[in-house]
């Protein structure tokens, strides 16, 4: 069987999980496939307006985070103290452009030009408390049936 | 040998997923039977496009990679 959609649930809000969901979602159209996303979560803070851009990378219970200084192993609880996120980020920033990738916000207007469906959830947009308006244009609101309905007709899906 | 080509579309520079993401758009303005001339510096670009055209059903005629550079050569095979 060929797999004729890719269904994604994006549920976490930093910047390294922020990029696979669009990264396989906008690869897949482009392979002639359909693709939604469900934003989950904190997942939806990279369909919130203005920020994708500045979601951060998180130094704590991420033991995997390449070191500052190579060879210098920097304890985790380190990323405890203040301005440890902000550092991490600029560093993951830096690396980033550095590689010419794509930025975040790029991605989702490739998304939005190749027709992913973007789908926020809509039982967490209410316990966070996050209105349709706080989310970029052309998303669209559904619950877990919505997203089931697209992943029940030959996908794969994944969670992130 | 050099190959024959129709367009060109200049990748270098880009990383995954942006010159497959390119090269679907460029490749759907294209008519079929057009054979576009592909370059890309991204490290990642054999097996993707190779992949790629496997799945979309486009002919990877050759390519090739010089001092970091890939040459792609496909021919649009499939129309809408």
């Amino acid at each position: 069987m060929t797999a004729k959609r890719l269904a994604i649930i994006a549920g976490h809000g930093t910047l390294d999980a922020a990029y696979p969901p669009l990264i396989l979602a906008t690869t897949a159209v482009a392979m002639d496939m359909e693709a939604a996303i469900f934003f989950t979560f904190y997942g939806l803070e990279i369909i919130k307006k203005g920020k994708a851009d500045k979601l951060q990378v998180s130094p704590i219970a991420n033991p995997a985070m390449p070191q500052p200084v190579p060879g210098i192993s920097i304890p985790n609880i380190v990323g405890m103290l203040p301005g440890m996120t902000a550092m991490a980020t600029g560093m993951m920033n830096g690396w980033m452009r550095k590689a010419n990738v794509a930025k975040l916000s790029e991605l989702i207007k490739m998304a939005q030009e190749f027709d992913v469906k973007l789908i926020a959830c809509q039982m967490t947009l209410d316990v966070m408390n996050i209105k349709k308006e706080d989310l970029i244009d052309g998303v669209e609101v559904g619950g877990a049936s919505t997203f089931m309905e697209f992943a029940s007709q030959d996908a794969i899906v994944m969670t992130f | 040998m050099s190959q024959n080509y129709d367009l060109e579309l200049d990748c270098k520079g880009l990383s995954c997923p942006m010159p497959i993401l390119k090269t679907k758009k460029f490749i759907d303005g294209m008519e079929v039977g057009q054979v576009v001339k592909m370059t890309a510096t991204d490290a990642g670009s054999i097996p993707d496009v190779q992949a790629w055209t496997k799945k979309t059903g486009h002919e990877l005629l050759s390519y090739e990679e010089q001092n970091g550079v890939y040459t792609f050569y496909i021919k649009k095979t499939v129309g809408e």
